[in-house]
């Protein structure tokens, strides 16, 4: 049995269905993320979980314990809101605290406590600080503390990296991911951004209208998506017409002027979808897909260009390594291999 | 206009002659009246020879040293203390459940609640004439009838009457100083201290009140002053028998004709309220600057 255990979790507010049926499992020490566009029902999943609203079917199971019949004041688990709702009459370590007051924990151990996780945020100097004097990133910290002082069962992320500049951003990002590592919590982050959910969990949920469309470490995530969704959602990806003839058991497939043999599938049309980091630039006289660079993006550790080809535009990353760059508007051939594109036959719709 | 090309002089006297109208505007109607009024206070009055254009201190003496003052001022700031206190018991529960509503309620309660100030305070007070009068009036003879009390409850000519009265016409003042606060909260505050642990009550004694008091006490600064300067509703539901601040300064003014008795007592009750308001404004800032400004 699963630490957390989401069963059939459905939300419907009005006709309108936010959160449809989830299953998912959650082991202990585990850090899960809830990727997905903004209105996906991430945020109403967490919010479900920790028991501020409440779900229309279905069932939360905890360790064991059916959470809906638990008080969302007895559920034992910390959580860090986007807008980090601190309580702004009270200094850091009166924020910290409070959890602890809650849980009547003795005045000496309860100092100790305090001072101990805002050692580990960082955050030691600012004991006395009003929210209200702190930057945001300070705030984000002191949130984080106040979550994790009561050593909550579940740590539950909702954005809470999204009102931080870039730079402070990753900086948290690893941070959060060393607490997380030294405390071993359970850890579920809500986030719409897919570098923020693969920088930081063991395991990605992609979730979409309500639903989950893949849920795996986010490598796998990322190079085998299971549907056009997620490949267009974890990162940049290109997606390009294909015909396909078959051929021995396998299958010969087209774009433009190259061809690629690719595991037999059904069809004769196909949509094929391929990181723009796996296209590379054919040297003369190769063969490849011919286009014009439109623009080149300079990144500096990598170059992002438009090239116009037949079969529409295709994004190309290049790292920059020191070679030379092709200029915009000049005429390339696209080169990648079999193993760089996932093939799905197209399904006419019409 | 800050163009380059103006000459500094001109820059320099712009917000001056911009703000030129509405300062004299506001010297016309508000300076010229009150410095007369002031002046006025300190001048002579005969029932034979009026009012005599001298500077003597005999109107404020008068004031401070008769134990008659002493009452009409202290019962003037006993009602307006009242009603203060009642205002932000009512107020300030009503501004947090509008608060939480969702809308249309919302907005329908809140109209509710504030469309009383578009009806002139003077019929208002009249409903409550109405309700209290005698045994005439519908609350009495209710109660009359229904047989809890066995003699007419005194309402009118009475402080209970203009305490009652006045925080009817003045609790909407508190509930939008209360709820302008409550709006600049973080709505996510309440779920976070629930998700710590702390039941209802605890939240609500430990995180709503503390962050609505700031909107209470500048709600509790206004419903004061108007409870203390108030005209109408002291002049209809207490009438001559009770007499406040106001109403006194009124009567000095058109029925003895004491002009400048009447204005030494409406300034004291100006320079009161000002002292007043002042003190707790310090009061406030030094409790809550630190975490709300």
């Amino acid at each position: 049995m699963a630490f957390l255990e989401l069963q059939g979790l459905t939300k419907r507010f009005g006709s309108q269905v936010a959160v449809d049926g989830l299953d998912f499992a959650v082991e202990q020490g585990e850090f899960l993320s809830l990727l997905g566009p903004s209105g996906c029902g991430k945020t109403t999943t967490l919010q479900m979980i920790a028991g501020f609203v409440a779900p229309s079917a279905g069932n939360i199971v905890l360790d064991g314990q059916d959470l809906q019949r638990v008080h969302p004041s007895r559920r034992g688990l910390g959580m860090v809101f986007q807008s980090y709702a601190l309580f702004p009459h009270m200094t850091t370590a009166e924020n910290v605290a409070f959890g602890l007051e809650m849980q009547r924990v003795a005045r000496a151990e309860r100092d100790r406590r305090v001072a101990e996780t805002l050692t580990l945020v960082g955050l030691s100097e600012f004991a006395d600080r009003y929210p209200r004097r702190m930057s945001g990133g300070q705030q984000q910290r002191v949130a984080l503390a106040r979550a994790l002082v009561i050593r909550p069962r579940i740590l539950l992320l909702d954005e809470p990296l999204s009102n931080l500049d870039a730079k402070l951003r990753e900086e948290m990002q690893i941070e959060l991911r060393q607490i997380q590592r030294t405390l071993g919590t359970t850890t579920i982050l809500v986030t719409h951004d897919q570098a923020e959910a693969m920088a930081l969990s063991d395991r990605v949920a992609v979730m979409n209208r309500g639903r989950i469309e893949q849920l795996a470490v986010p490598y796998e995530a990322y190079e085998r998506p299971a549907n056009a969704f997620v490949a267009s959602f974890l990162g940049r990806t290109n997606v390009l017409a294909a015909t396909g003839r078959r051929d021995n058991g396998a299958l010969r497939l087209t774009i433009g002027p190259s061809s690629w043999t690719v595991p037999s599938l059904e069809g004769e049309r196909f949509l094929v979808t391929l990181r723009p980091e796996r296209i590379t630039f054919v040297q003369d006289g190769g063969a490849g897909l011919p286009g014009i660079v439109r623009t080149s993006i300079f990144q500096g550790n990598h170059w992002l260009y438009q090239v116009e080809t037949e079969s529409g535009v295709v994004s190309v990353i290049r790292q920059n390594v020191g070679g030379p760059a092709p200029a915009e508007g000049a005429h390339v051939r696209l080169g990648w291999t079999a193993e760089d594109m996932s093939v799905r036959p197209l399904v006419d719709r019409s | 206009m800050t163009d380059a090309a103006d000459p500094a002089g001109a820059r320099g006297l712009a917000p001056y002659a911009l703000t030129a109208p509405a300062l004299l505007l506001f010297a016309a109607v508000v300076l010229v009246p009150l410095v007369m009024t002031v002046l006025l206070s300190f001048h002579d009055w005969g029932q034979y020879k009026g009012i005599q254009p001298v500077l003597i201190l005999k109107n404020w003496r008068e004031v401070v040293e008769d134990s008659y003052f002493h009452e009409m001022f202290l019962r003037t700031f006993r009602i307006a203390s009242w009603v203060t206190v009642l205002c932000a018991l009512i107020g300030a529960p009503e501004a947090w459940i509008l608060y939480r509503m969702r809308n249309p309620w919302k907005g329908l309660f809140l109209l509710v609640t504030l469309g009383p100030l578009l009806i002139s305070v003077v019929a208002r007070t009249l409903g409550w004439a109405l309700l209290f009068g005698g045994e005439t009036g519908v609350i009495n003879h209710a109660l009359l009838r229904l047989g809890l009390i066995s003699a007419p409850l005194p309402f009118m000519f009475t402080e209970t009457g203009v305490v009652i009265a006045l925080v009817h016409v003045l609790v909407p003042f508190m509930v939008l100083a209360v709820w302008t606060a409550l709006q600049r909260l973080d709505p996510q505050v309440e779920n976070a201290a629930i998700g710590l642990g702390a039941g209802w009550l605890t939240v609500w004694r430990r995180i709503v009140l503390p962050l609505a008091m700031p909107g209470v006490l500048s709600g509790a600064i206004i419903v004061f002053s108007l409870a203390a300067s108030a005209f109408a509703t002291p002049a209809i539901i207490g009438g001559r028998r009770l007499k406040v601040a106001s109403t006194l300064a009124y009567d000095e003014f058109l029925n003895t004709l004491n002009w400048p008795l009447g204005a030494a007592v409406a300034v004291l009750l100006l320079l009161a309220l000002i002292a007043i308001i002042i003190g707790c404004n310090r009061l406030v800032e030094r409790r809550y600057g630190e975490a709300f400004q």
